[in-house]
């Protein structure tokens, strides 16, 4: 056997830097953000991409990506993006953001930038709680699950439902790709990476809005290590959030299709 | 038979989550209790090199992007005469 026999079969992406994330142990914002880079590289995009960061754990992801990035004010993200998208429409505008950053300070922001069909992808990290700030309820806590502001678990008659933002902006004409992926496994993880590369393509078509969700882990505030909290995902997670394509529209399906 | 490849699991980033060591089909990782990198952990490393089948299923699932996954004969392996 020579060198030449040895191939590299996978190695970090270049569009990570070369720092150590604060990340907890385990924790699925790490694999997101290493499927971004990994996707941004294949299509060679890191130079032509403006990453927009949210208020939450994710708060320094834009030491962590080796391209553009901005920092939007809590739930702002997508108001940003359409800014920059607008100003800059060749750049590939993307947010990145958690479930209380998303779904509860930004709620607003986020339907009316999938209603008015903006040019840009959103990247939500379903992790049902606040992970930055201790683990408190987010609106995709699930009925009956301790959180440390439900500690008896969430009572939905006075704490109301959760919600399932990925089914919810599907209804709205403006979007054009609107999935629900997870992170717990290898396989799912591979079906979330086609899912980033086809919200970028469709993107990049100038298809309209598109938006991925991840089932992420939160081992620090679950009380669970990394092996157990992705056992928590599969059996409380993905029967109240199926893995699934909630929106594909015509065009979009076409570039879905290319995307193996 | 020399193994199908191996793995090179990079200190800096590797922060002991255990994923990689459940997921690996092969059981070829453990966590290295002799070992504490700069960060406080016990890294990741290859307690069964002899098992590994480079499928990459490791570095799909570790969070950190610590793992670089090689497909030949690793390094210093010396190919003992098989027949
Ligand atoms: C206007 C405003 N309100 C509240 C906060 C406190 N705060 C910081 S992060 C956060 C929630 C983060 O949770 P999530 O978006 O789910 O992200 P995660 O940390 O779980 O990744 C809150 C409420 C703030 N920083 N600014
Ligand atoms: S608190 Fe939760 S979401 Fe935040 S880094 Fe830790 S594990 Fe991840
Ligand atoms: S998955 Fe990555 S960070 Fe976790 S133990 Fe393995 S190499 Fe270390
Ligand atoms: S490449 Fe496959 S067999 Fe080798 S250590 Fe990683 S998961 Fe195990």
């Amino acid at each position: 056997m020579t060198d030449t026999d040895v191939k590299v079969v996978y190695q970090r992406p270049i569009g990570l830097t070369d720092v150590t994330t604060h990340y907890c142990p385990g924790c699925t914002h790490g694999v997101a953000h290493r499927l971004i880079a990994e996707v941004l590289e294949e299509m060679g995009e890191l130079r032509n991409t403006i990453g927009v960061a949210p208020v939450g754990c994710a708060v320094f992801a834009y030491n962590y990506f080796d391209f553009d990035f901005v920092e939007a004010a809590h739930g702002r993200a997508p108001a940003m993006a359409t800014g920059i998208k607008r100003t800059l429409p060749d750049r590939l505008v993307f947010t990145y953001q958690g479930d209380g950053d998303l779904a509860s300070m930004g709620m607003g922001e986020t339907v009316a930038a999938a209603a008015r069909g903006e040019q840009i992808t959103i990247f939500f990290i379903n992790n049902t709680n606040y992970g930055m700030t201790g683990g408190q309820m987010a609106p995709t806590t699930l009925p009956g699950q301790k959180t440390s502001s439900s500690p008896l678990g969430r009572d939905v008659e006075t704490q109301g439902y959760p919600i399932r933002t990925a089914e919810m902006l599907a209804t709205l004409d403006g979007a054009s790709y609107v999935v629900r992926r997870s992170l717990h496994d290898a396989r799912s993880i591979r079906n979330a990476k086609r899912a980033i590369r086809t919200a970028f393509e469709i993107q990049k078509a100038g298809l309209g809005f598109s938006m991925v969700e991840f089932l992420s882990i939160c081992p620090t505030n679950w009380g669970l290590n990394a092996p157990k909290s992705r056992e928590w995902l599969k059996d409380h997670m993905l029967p109240y959030y199926p893995v699934g394509d909630f929106k594909v529209s015509e065009e979009a399906e076409r570039v879905m299709k290319e995307v193996r | 038979m020399p193994p199908k490849g191996w793995v090179e699991i990079n200190d800096l980033y590797c922060k002991a989550c255990e994923t990689c060591i459940a997921d690996c089909p092969q059981k070829v990782l453990a966590l290295d209790m002799s070992r504490l990198s700069i960060k406080g952990y016990h890294p990741a490393y290859m307690a069964h090199p002899e098992k590994c089948i480079a499928c990459g299923i490791c570095a799909t699932v570790c969070p950190d992007a610590a793992i670089t996954v090689y497909r030949g004969t690793p390094p210093g392996f010396e190919e003992k005469g098989t027949e």
